[in-house]
């Protein structure tokens, strides 16, 4: 966007390099110290900024593989297409940004850190999401998602808009099925919930994380953000923070 | 633990692992890929594209098994059964060759020409037989159950004789090894078909054998599969009871069964068989209208033993036919596309991308849900 920054930026061509040599390259760049890396013609590479640490961006252009951002501890990891499966896998800190679509189980098991998604996620998204201390990861999908929305989840926030929706109800069955921990905010219904979750109203804090994630949401990717905001959200949580308890303890 | 590490490193138990993970990384995380594209207009083209796909997906697999199904591939011979066997060896050969001429007229046949790349290792034998049924008194759907019958009686001959391909005007070819390594062996780019799908395989519980490697084909169906199929032995039990034999040690030829026996003996559409390989819960049955509801309780009933319990995405084909399914969980992956008369089915959008940059239409279709496209037709899902 800015001539100025491209020139510092540190130039990676993927094209025919293999996940390993990819991955090599992204490596070193960061041990050189570059902190705004760009990666072009990526096409399903895995494990893109798998583990690395401190405030470093990375542009991708083309379709990165599974696993991108596994580990992720810090960087902010821009995709100019869609994702695949497992975006995110267990991060630590940091922030994923995505102009398009993602496959399933985005956010798998992260523990802190942002996920922005343009458009539609799969299944699973947010499969076993967890919050420790300080730490709240949260996941905005802008369109919908499939079945099992926050399934197992124990933490953080997932933040559903449906702005491709024209009937206000997203096609999403189980939501929030073996959730025990954390928030899922919806703007309109869903087809089904798990027997775990119980709908209420937001509060004052609730509102204020919308409000947050919705005005950062229309900075990335641009929408008419009051109107998204004067509309109705509800919220699941779980009823119980031990659902199985009776089931494994005797 | 360096000299222990070593020991097991020339230990032929891990022979397998040197292959499967040449870095020696701790943990192996694979998994199978398929694809499948379609022209709708019956366009022939070369396998250029299906192999440079298969092969971006190298990623996800360990090079232990590849294989191809090609339709439109034997215009000249299009009348002819063509049956693809593998032979162990030269007496096999004779075996099943004397086998194949005393049970079919055979028109023509042929080794299929193959290249060997690594001359330390042997090839399997591969032969070709195009083939008529001269038995005049049977109707087109007897001829097809001989021909069935036919092909289970060799692989189950015990004399290392295998028949992995047995359609009109299409053909499969497959083995061990990486998707670029098997096209250059069995020269794919010789070849043009209106319709190609493709496999590479991670073995996870079965071996890692030629005839155990995908596409799985009866006649002229053909299946892929990324997952496992927990329920093998229910549905095993049920396939037996009704003749048929299960020959290539592995569960994928479960759908190729239990596809010939739904879709050409009962005659179902496909998106009666999805009903019966994935169906939905109960409870999600209860809530249903009542002619839906007491027609998927009947399916459930009656055909509960064809139930694929377990993690799966298929691609399953036949002349002018694609079709995509996940279990109706979605545990694998399935991404479909198309770009005007073009239809792809496949693991990963990426590889979809590698060979067709711009897509028109790209979706992830819900588990359970059948992607189904034909020839000359859109797709309705």
């Amino acid at each position: 966007m800015e001539p100025k920054n491209n020139r510092s930026k540190f130039m990676i061509d993927a094209k025919n390099l293999t996940t390993r040599k990819l991955n090599e390259k992204v490596r070193k760049a960061v041990r050189d110290g570059n902190k705004q890396i760009a990666i072009h013609n990526v096409m399903g590479q895995r494990y893109i900024a798998a583990g690395i640490q401190g405030l470093i961006e990375i542009d991708i252009t083309g379709i990165p593989g599974n696993d991108l951002g596994v580990f992720m501890d810090g960087p902010k990891v821009v995709v100019h297409g869609n994702g695949q499966d497992v975006i995110g896998n267990t991060m630590n800190a940091g922030e994923i940004i995505i102009h398009g679509d993602v496959g399933d189980i985005t956010g798998m098991s992260a523990r802190g850190g942002k996920i922005y998604i343009q458009g539609n996620a799969g299944y699973r998204t947010g499969v076993h999401l967890k919050e420790y201390h300080g730490l709240r990861p949260i996941i905005v999908i802008g369109g919908t998602a499939q079945d099992f929305l926050g399934e197992y989840m124990a933490g953080g926030l997932i933040l559903m808009l449906g702005l491709n929706l024209s009937d206000g109800i997203h096609n999403a069955d189980y939501v929030g099925t073996g959730m025990h921990g954390g928030t899922i905010i919806l703007r309109g219904d869903v087809r089904g919930m798990g027997r775990e979750v119980e709908v209420h109203q937001l509060d004052q804090e609730d509102n204020r994380l919308v409000e947050q994630a919705v005005l950062e949401y229309s900075k990335h990717f641009g929408c008419r953000a009051d109107e998204v905001l004067g509309s109705k959200f509800k919220k699941l949580i779980p009823i119980s923070t031990r659902p199985y308890g009776n089931l494994y303890s005797y | 633990m360096k000299d222990l590490a070593q020991q097991l490193e020339h230990s032929p138990l891990r022979s397998a692992e040197r292959r499967n993970n040449p870095y020696r990384d701790d943990k192996v995380i694979d998994a199978c890929s398929i694809f499948g594209m379609m022209d709708q207009n019956r366009r022939l083209f070369t396998g250029n594209d299906i192999i440079e796909a298969s092969a971006n997906m190298n990623e996800r697999v360990n090079g232990l098994g590849s294989g191809y199904a090609i339709y439109g591939l034997y215009p000249k011979n299009r009348k002819n059964y063509a049956l693809h066997i593998m032979y162990d060896d030269k007496e096999a050969l004779k075996w099943g060759s004397k086998y194949i001429g005393s049970n079919f007229e055979v028109i023509y046949d042929e080794e299929i020409p193959m290249d060997n790349l690594d001359k330390s290792k042997q090839l399997p034998i591969m032969w070709r037989y195009f083939t008529n049924i001269d038995v005049d008194h049977l109707n087109r759907m007897e001829k097809e159950d001989y021909m069935v019958k036919k092909c289970l009686e060799i692989n189950t001959s015990g004399r290392g004789a295998y028949v992995f391909s047995s359609g009109k005007n299409m053909g499969v070819f497959k083995g061990v090894g990486w998707p670029r390594e098997i096209a250059k062996i069995f020269r794919l780019e010789d070849y043009k078909g209106y319709l190609w799908l493709s496999h590479s395989r991670f073995p996870t519980n079965s071996p890692a054998w030629w005839g155990g490697a995908h596409p799985f084909a009866y006649l002229d169906s053909t299946v892929v599969h990324n997952g496992e199929i927990s329920s093998y032995g229910a549905n095993r039990r049920f396939l037996e009871m009704l003749g048929y034999r299960c020959t290539f040690q592995t569960d994928t030829e479960i759908f190729a069964l239990a596809l010939d026996y739904l879709l050409r003996k009962q005659h179902m559409p496909i998106e009666i068989v999805a009903k019966i390989f994935a169906p939905q819960r109960w409870n999600d049955i209860e809530k249903m209208p009542t002619n839906e509801k007491n027609l998927l309780r009947r399916l459930r009933i009656t055909y509960g033993n064809l139930l694929m319990n377990g993690p799966f995405s298929i691609i399953f084909a036949n002349h002018g036919l694609m079709v995509g399914l996940a279990d109706r969980i979605k545990l694998r992956p399935l991404t479909a596309a198309r770009k005007k008369d073009l239809f792809f089915l496949s693991s990963e959008e990426a590889a979809i991308r590698k060979i067709c940059p711009e897509i028109d239409e790209v979706t992830h279709p819900q588990g359970g849900r059948p992607v189904v496209a034909r020839c000359n037709e859109g797709i309705a899902s």
